[in-house]
Order: structure tokens, then sequence, then C-alpha cells
């Protein structure tokens, strides 16, 4: 028998129909569904007189646009509410299921998927977002599409689409103390590059990621897009298993035991040949920080701004010049002088309960320096807020100066009102740092949580276990 | 979806790697719920000294002289020339359907990004992935001699420019098809309702937990 991959046998199980040409139908099991890319898909099922083609497998939740402060006064941006009450009456019209913003199981798809059991290993899952690639995580098919993919779907549950290729990053060794999943993703990023894994499904493996919580594997997985990866991967444990015990959406009861039996054979088989493969040492890795405005500009905690007459080639000059023009920092200086002006704690890439304990084990007993504006913890569900509450996190946080805040994308992409005002410099724990990104000519440095923390305690970036 | 048709541009110069959708068509104009109007705001960041409103008039909004777009020779431009991985990051289509709305109809780039690439043949974009060497010549052309002329003509996977040098292009055939005749893909997928169906029979008998409503 073949050896294959993790993505081989997904892509296997879902294949409805090959053609001649090399574009095959594959059969979509799940859609999740926000308020910003959906609503021209509702329009064109409409106009076509379409129905979906099972909504009762499809969920949406509201999630970019959604104030984080006093929830129940709305939202006061009528540009936003509209898009918000459109996904409402859409879920309505066609029968999907929906959060609403009042909703405790209300947040960030990405985060709300997984905690409630409606990402399950073996799917394929796909949502009019690029951080789709988050649920491979549990060893599901899971990837972002358009809005007109959005209505395919829909329409049909189905997606057009060619074989990707494999991809697979082996991450060995015991990671340091204080040096973290996001640290692993943004190092893997700076290796190979934002479009490294343009055309590849990426799949994450070896001891590191093995030794990695659920919540530590989503973060990896996240990231996969900003690798160029729209998939990311990583093969079913015990782990895993145990994460999908108990869900609400999990299966229960016998049919658990079943589906975990399946769900176990989802790993790349030992003799399996990937297209592509890297390999990054754990055991020296030092907590990351994005100098630019492409997640793969991105140094340690202990290193200089690099300078443009170092870089590769003469494109990738001009684009460091530009880029350090746009972030206003100077070659040659320590990235860890570098001062702050908001820090952002949130995001479907580090929003989850594990993401605030880490922060907040750094700031308990201390204060955010004088200097930094605005300190933000925006939990990524409302679950994940009721249990920070019920550990007492939020009184760590806001006795340090941090605002606590209500589920959401928040300051990530900045589409409420949670944004950076021109010039200002930001220490988040979020995915991309690209121009105007969290507000228009605001500027962006990704870390992990506990870099965030201890950047906010610091007023500079500063490494959380020398704080 | 408009048939995509042989036509005659000049190519809009971005000598830029890693252009984002973020930079393409910036976030608050996500919050639209229509499939077109992008068009005054493509690039806006760019394009524009102030910051940009979505229902906003542009057309007294004051322009970034340096930006490409706003000079002479390039603003009626309807081909758009990059480096590799244009379209990075968000997998926003409203991204294709700004440039769509401003007229451009074909991207010229050493490569795309995947969601960005797929979103363009659902909107009559043409993305061409050409060697670095013949970005790199396109771009010196432009420097050197000004703005270049080419003839982008699908049905033969060809572009030539206003000396006559050709050059060809690899596509997939669906996607040419697709994009040649203006189909409507979701038309296409159902023919095969049959094989949807049985897939569903045989898959819910495997693994029935896929199948348990959301309800």
């Amino acid at each position: 028998m073949t050896e294959t991959t993790l993505y081989d046998k997904l892509w296997d199980a879902h294949l409805v129909r090959q053609s001649d040409d090399g574009t095959a139908l594959i059969y979509i099991d799940r859609q999740l569904l926000h308020e910003v890319t959906s609503p021209q898909a509702f329009a064109g099922l409409r106009e076509n007189g379409r129905r979906p083609h099972r909504r009762d497998t499809n969920l949406a939740v509201a999630d970019h646009n959604v104030p984080t402060t006093n929830r129940s006064a709305g939202i006061a941006d009528p540009v936003s509410r509209l898009q918000v009450e459109t996904l409402d009456s859409n879920c309505a019209e066609f029968g999907i299921t929906e959060f609403a913003m009042s909703d405790p199981r209300q947040g960030i798809v990405h985060v709300v998927g997984p905690e409630q059991g409606i990402t399950q290993p073996g799917m394929t899952i796909v949502c009019g977002d690029s951080h789709t690639a988050t649920h491979g995580a549990l060893g599901a098919l899971a990837f972002g599409i358009g809005t007109s993919e959005v209505e395919h779907v829909l329409a049909t549950q189905c997606l057009v689409a060619r074989k990707m290729k494999n991809l697979r990053v082996n991450i060995n060794g015991r990671l340091p103390d204080g040096v973290v999943s996001k640290d692993m993703i943004l190092a893997v990023i700076g290796m190979i590059g934002t479009s490294g894994g343009t055309g590849y499904a990426l799949e994450f493996a070896g001891s590191a990621v093995r030794d990695a919580s659920m919540e530590g594997r989503l973060t990896l997985c996240n990231m996969a897009i900003e690798a160029g990866a729209r998939v990311g991967l990583i093969g079913v444990d015990g782990v895993t298993i145990e994460y999908m015990r108990g869900r609400a959406y999990s299966p229960q009861g016998p049919e658990f035991d079943q589906a975990s039996q399946a769900w176990l054979e989802l790993q790349s088989d030992p003799g399996a040949v990937f297209d592509l493969e890297y390999d990054l040492d754990a055991s020296d890795l030092r907590p990351q920080v994005t100098w630019g405005t492409s997640p793969e500009m991105v140094i340690s905690i202990d290193d200089v701004i690099p300078d443009p007459a170092n870089a590769p080639d003469k494109v990738r000059s001009q684009d460091w010049s530009r880029a350090l023009e746009y972030m206003d920092l100077i070659p040659g200086a320590p990235i860890s002088s570098v001062v702050l002006d908001k820090v952002f704690i949130g995001a479907c890439t580090n929003g989850r309960i594990e993401d605030l304990r880490a922060a907040a084990a750094v700031v308990k007993g201390r204060v955010v320096a004088d200097t930094v504006k605005q300190a933000l913890v925006v939990p990524g569900s409302g679950l994940v807020k009721r249990q920070a509450e019920a550990e007492g996190l939020d009184q760590v946080f806001t006795e340090a100066g941090f605002e606590w805040r209500e589920p959401g994308c928040s300051m990530c992409l900045a589409m409420n009102d949670d944004c950076l005002e021109p010039g200002e410099r930001c220490a988040a724990t979020s995915n991309r740092n690209f121009e105007g990104r969290q507000g228009y000519r605001g500027r962006t440095h990704l870390v992990s949580p506990a870099m965030a923390a201890a950047a906010a305690i610091a007023g500079h970036f500063a490494d959380p276990a020398k704080l | 979806m408009e048939k995509f048709i042989r036509y005659s541009s000049t190519i809009v110069p971005l000598d830029r790697s890693n252009i984002d959708t973020d930079a393409i068509i910036p976030k608050q104009f996500l919050k639209s719920v229509e499939k077109s109007g992008f068009g005054d705001n493509l690039f806006d960041t760019w394009r524009y000294l102030d910051q940009g409103e979505p229902g906003q008039d542009c057309t007294g909004r004051p322009l970034n002289d340096d930006f490409v777009l706003n000079h002479d020779s390039y603003r009626d431009g309807r081909i758009l020339m990059s480096r590799e991985n244009f379209g990075c990051g968000s997998s926003r289509e409203h991204a294709v359907w700004a440039l769509r709305d401003f007229g451009i109809r074909t991207v010229l780039a050493t490569s795309f990004a995947d969601i960005f690439f797929n979103n363009c043949f659902k909107n009559g974009v043409l993305p061409v992935v050409l060697p670095g060497a013949d970005i790199d010549r396109l771009f010196a052309s432009d420097q050197d001699e000004g703005p270049v002329e080419m003839e982008v003509d699908l049905a033969r996977q060809s572009l030539t420019t206003g000396d006559g040098r050709v050059y060809r292009f690899e596509i997939d055939e669906f996607k040419k098809n697709c994009l040649l005749d203006g189909l409507d893909d979701i038309a296409l997928t159902l023919q095969y309702a049959g094989d949807i169906h049985d897939y569903e029979q045989r898959r819910a008998r495997q693994v029935p937990w896929l199948f348990h409503d959301l309800d």
C-alpha cells in the first residue's frame, strides 16, 4: 500500500468527482460564516433563486465589526451595524444557526469552532476568512475562501479545486522557558518566507508540535497562511482526542468512541513523501518579534533591526527600506529599545484561555508603563472570557492597568472602534503587521502573549523571562 | 460574469513584492454589503493623502502624486504589474472587486497568493504568472523607455508588447474556459448533483457524526 500524507488522506476522503483536466469536486463538511464576507454570497443565492444545499452544517457568528465595550448599546457605526444586521437577517431567511452578539458563545469564528466541537478531525471546513487554516490543528482540512466560493459551498456543499502539494515543517527539541507556539510559527515564517508555503498544504510535525497543547497547535496552524499556505495541518493524537471530548457539538457516548478510532487514523504514514520539507530546532529558539510590514520580517528579542544593505537581493532591499521607513525604525538599533504606544492581546491567533493565562502570569503584581497609552485584552470568545473571569485573570489585568473587553476580532484588523491612531506603535498578539492593518498609518509588531504583556509592563520590547 | 476578451492597455508598474489585500482594499471598505463600488478605493492608503471612509465621494480628495496610478501616463492602465506573492494575506474578494471596478482585468506577477489567485477567476480578472526575468525586463523597459503597451490574448495565452515581443503564459484549462465564456461555476457544479448525492449517502454511513444538524 502506498504511504500517504495526512493531506492526501483528507483529500481522498472528500473527493466527489475527479475531472480529466486535473480539477476535482471536493465535498465540504462544514462552513463557518461571518458578517464581512457573506452578504454578497447570500445575495447571490437570492438572485439565482437558490437555497443552501445543507443549511444545518453552516454556523454563523459576527466577529469582525462587533464592539468590545458596552455590548448592550449595540453598534454605533451605522455601516458596521447594517453588516451585522444583514448577517442576522440572512441567517433567519435561510435557516442557518447563528450565535448572535448577545449569545455567550459568540466570539471569533476560529475560536468558537474548535471550542464548540463544531470543528472536528477529518472534516473539510471552509470560511470566507484566510485564518480558517487554524482548524487544521485538529486534523481537519480547513482553508479560507473568497465570497464567490462561500456562495458555491452554500449552493452545492462542494468546491472545484486542484490538489495542493505537500509541505512538512518538522520542529523538534524542547522549547526553552518563555518561548511558545507563537514564537515557533513566527520563526517558521521567517525561515520559509511569506510565500514559502504557497501552493502547499503545510503539516507541522516533530516533538515540539506533539508537546504543544491544542491552544498552541491552533496558534501554529492559524499563521500557516502567513507562510503562504492556505492549509495548516497537525496529525491527530491523544491531545486532539482529549480536546474533543465533551464539547457541545462533539459526538457523544458510543459514537465518540467510534469517531475517536477513526480520528486516530488521521496522520501521515511514516514513509509518506512530502514535496518539500524543512526542519527547525526548537531548543535554541528565542522569543520572536516582527520589525517590518510583512510577517517574514522577524527577529529575536536579542537582535538588532536589520540593515537593507544586508538584504539577500535588490528587491528585498527596497522592501526592507520601505518597511523601515513606514515603521520609523533605524537599522542597527536593538529591537528591545523600541518603545510602544499600545498593546493588544487577543485575536484568533492568541485569544484563547492559555494565551490569557500566559499574559496574566507576566502581568501579575506589576503595572502597565506610564508611556503606554492603552493596553487591551480581548478574549477570543464569550466562553473564554467567562473562564478567564472564573480564574480571576480579568482582575490581574485590570489591576495592572489593562482594559478587559468583550470578545471579537477587535484591534487585529480594526473594523470596530479599537484601532491605532496614525503613527502609533503596537505590540500585538495578532497575525498581520501589514501597513495600516490595525489602523490608518499604525505600526504593528507581532509577538506572543507573554511578550506583549512584558512590553506593556516595560513600555518597550523585553524578554518576559528577564523582566 | 463578464467574458474576458482580448484587449490592449498600458501596464501599470507597481514595483513591490508581497502586496497584501489590506493594501489593495483597506478594511473600512469591507463593511459594504454590495459586490461593486470599490474602484475609487483601490489602493486607498497609497493613492490618497487622507484617510478614506466608506461611502465618501473621492473626487475632491488629495492625491498622492508619487503613487503610480496618479500619474497621467498610467491612470488609465488596465494591466497591473507587480512582483512576488501578489494578493497575500486576507481572503477578502473585495480586493479583486476593487481591481475589477477600477478597470484592471489582468495582473502580472512572478507569483500570487492562492486565495487571491482563485478569487480573480470568479470575477473576470486574469492573474498571469511570468518568470522573474520577464517581469524584470518589463519593469526595466518601463523605467528606461516609458510606459509599456501590451495586448492580452487569453485564448492564445499570449501577451504582446508594443515592440512585438511575445510572452507566453500557462493557465489551467478549466479556469481559462470559465473566463473566456464568463461561466457561472455554481451552475456547472450543480450538473453533478447526482454525484454529490451519492457521496453524501456513502459518507453518512461511514462517518454518521459528520451529518448531525447544528441546530
